[in-house]
């Protein structure tokens, strides 16, 4: 998180936090601490707990266990119109029989504030979500990008510390959703205030955040800057989550020195126990094909695809297929050397994730076709 | 009358016209020539001679009239009250218990109207359960049975579930994440009620008062059975009328009236709930 956001006080505290539908633990003891002025994004697949974690803190759900702080005040019994949060829902749930302003003026006038004040503010709120002259339409009527900018309005207007986003950009196309990612962000910027984010979609959440949280099986798996989750994952669950990776089984010899595939490399990283195994990540933009003279890892190329700015290469290096992203062009059936650069690896302590991830032996277009179609689907 | 198929419909062939033909000839059969026929019978006379005479002997009726209005518009109250915070509740259950509810709510619609009123008269008799309970502790017997009391607890009693189903209809299909959108906007149970339930249950508000208050206010069996003929009704009086004074005539000018009458508080119910294109009747 950027130094000015680090210096900010706690907003939000949840400590280990436990829901439990019908037995089954859907938070596992979280931790989670937000700061004032902080986008930040859960991030994880369906069923990681990441929208239970949004309704613990929206009050909508009582946790089992474990306690919700705002500001160093206990939450638990506190109804969620006594919160100072207010959420955007994953299908906005505009009020059907209200038109645009009486939708954005209804936390208001539930709160009586005099007629000419609301109407003061709800025309400022327009002004921010680009609906002025929209007032007397039907909700019903609007378009999905529309129905997005009243639910913000109707939410911000009632000046809450921090709004809750559920999945608010799903439901629309991708290139409305990368405008609305952009808008989001400048009216988080321009109201200063938190935003807890909630997505399965790791390129949203890296793009908007200040500060990523990477859940899955109801447990943070990692906490930290887009970049450094990008960079530096936590174990082999991130760095596949977040990305492409080649995750390798390997040893670290000592300090900055690791050996894996065969070959020992040198690295940047350090304080592992001598010889400890651990998982090794490298991205596949960081691996290059190089002459044998310089190479460090021999392969075959088994498959090629082409994907526009780079191409997709799989090499199997003894066995384990690597996944290279370049954009020089080679062929299926070319025997070729790798070259990786030491601070292109990166080593991970080996965790429950180790050996889930990050080989491309099954890869094959048709797979990561059908990998697509689940991502649809984790979005109810 | 026969080929009375609606010509407005703009894909009209021969093809729909064959299809709606069996129901054209059932409604002019069994609803307009019926209708026609009251009409007759209400400005005839005996010999069928045109005459108003039918219609002003409907002065005679206007007390009938009026207690049948009064007490329809009591029974529709209570079964709205009675009706409402169940269908909440019903529609915000698990779904295996609004089943178990909807259950509940039906089993006594599978019983005959007769079995059920004869039922309520073994309860509300002189000498009928309650009366007996009561003399086992010593209370004087009390007089339900021919009191308007009965007559008004046999309407609710019947009438029920015609006003939960059309409400539990329509709460169900609110989205239950505007109550969760009306909470977060600073909403407390009641204001979530005034705010969001009511008016978005309205149009099964509208078409449960319907559907309760139109045969409540045509009863007949009800009334003369726990009223124990001391309560007399529209619908009792058409009954006499026809079945035990053999005046079509008069039968007839009161139905017809009757019918005037609920045709006019149907439109005005429309009026109330027209902005969403009808009521769920």
């Amino acid at each position: 998180m950027s130094e000015s956001i680090a210096n900010k006080k706690t907003i939000i505290d949840l400590r280990d936090i436990v829901v439990e539908f019908d037995g089954e633990r859907v938070l596992d003891g979280l931790n989670l601490t937000i700061r004032d002025g902080e986008f930040v994004t859960l991030l994880g697949s369906s069923g990681c707990g990441k929208t239970t974690t949004l309704r613990v803190i929206g009050g909508f759900l009582q946790p089992t266990n474990g306690s919700v702080l705002f500001e160093d005040k206990e939450m638990s019994g506190v109804p969620p119109y006594q919160r100072p949060v207010n959420t955007i829902f994953q299908r906005y749930a505009l009020f059907p029989h209200y038109n645009v302003y009486d939708n954005i003026a209804f936390g208001l006038k539930v709160k009586k504030i005099p007629k000419d004040v609301i109407r003061e503010k709800v025309t400022e709120m327009l002004r921010l979500v680009n609906l002025e002259g929209f007032e007397k339409k039907n909700v019903t009527k609007l378009s999905g990008g529309q129905q997005q900018r009243v639910a913000i309005a109707r939410a911000v207007i009632n000046e809450p510390k921090v709004l809750l986003l559920d999945e608010p950009l799903a439901a629309l196309d991708l290139k409305l959703r990368k405008d609305m990612q952009a808008e989001l962000k400048n009216i988080q910027k321009k109201l200063g205030i938190t935003f807890i984010y909630v997505t399965h979609d790791q390129e949203e959440a890296l793009s908007m955040s200040d500060t990523v949280v990477v859940m899955n099986e109801g447990r943070v798996q990692q906490i930290g800057k887009p970049t450094d989750i990008y960079n530096e994952p936590e174990n082999a669950f991130v760095a596949d989550f977040i990305g492409e990776s080649n995750i390798i089984d390997g040893v670290m010899e000592k300090d900055f020195v690791a050996r894996f595939s065969g070959h020992t490399f040198t690295c940047l990283d350090q304080g592992f126990d001598p010889m400890e195994p651990v998982d090794v990540v490298v991205r596949p933009e960081d691996v290059d094909i190089v002459p044998e003279a310089m190479g460090q890892l021999p392969g075959k190329i088994t498959a090629v695809t082409f994907r526009g700015v780079h191409f997709e290469i799989i090499v199997d290096v003894g066995g384990f297929k690597w996944m290279i992203q370049t954009t020089d062009e080679h062929h299926e059936g070319e025997d070729v050397w790798l070259y990786i650069e030491p601070d292109a690896i990166h080593i991970m302590k080996k965790s429950k994730y180790s050996g889930m991830y990050g080989d491309y032996s099954s890869y094959s277009d048709e797979h990561d076709a059908l990998s697509v179609v689940d991502d649809e689907e984790e979005v109810e | 009358m026969t080929e009375s198929v609606p010509k407005r419909h703009p894909r009209t062939t021969l093809g729909t016209v064959i299809l709606n033909a069996p129901y054209t000839l059932w409604a002019a059969v069994f609803i307009v020539v019926p209708l026609a026929i009251v009409a007759y019978y209400a400005f005839t006379d005996v010999n069928g001679a045109f005459t108003l005479e039918n219609i002003k002997a409907l002065g005679d009726y206007k007390e009938t009239f009026i207690i049948s209005i009064w007490y329809s518009l009591i029974a529709t109250a209570i079964t709205l009250i009675l009706a409402y915070p169940f269908a909440f509740f019903m529609s915000r259950a698990k779904v295996s218990r609004q089943k178990f509810m909807m259950m509940l709510v039906m089993l006594p619609m599978w019983m005959n109207l007769l079995i059920r009123t004869y039922s309520w008269m073994l309860i509300l008799e002189k000498n009928g359960i309650i009366n007996n309970l009561l003399g086992m502790v010593g209370i004087d017997e009390i007089k339900m049975i021919g009191t308007p009391g009965a007559v008004i607890l046999g309407m609710v009693y019947n009438y029920l579930p015609y006003m939960i189903l059309p409400i539990y209809t329509v709460m169900s299909k609110i989205d239950p994440s505007l109550y969760e959108a009306a909470e977060d906007l600073g909403c407390g149970t009641w204001q979530k009620l005034r705010r969001v339930v009511l008016p978005l249950s309205l149009p099964g508000v509208i078409s449960g008062i319907t559907m309760v208050f139109v045969p409540s206010i045509s009863t007949f069996y009800i009334s003369y059975k726990l009223g124990g003929g001391k309560v007399q009704l529209i619908g009792d009086a058409i009954e006499r009328q026809i079945q035990s004074a053999g005046n079509y005539n008069l039968g007839s000018s009161l139905s017809l009236i009757l019918m005037v009458f609920i045709l006019i508080s149907l439109a005005v119910m429309n009026k109330f709930s027209d902005n969403d294109g009808g009521i769920v009747v």
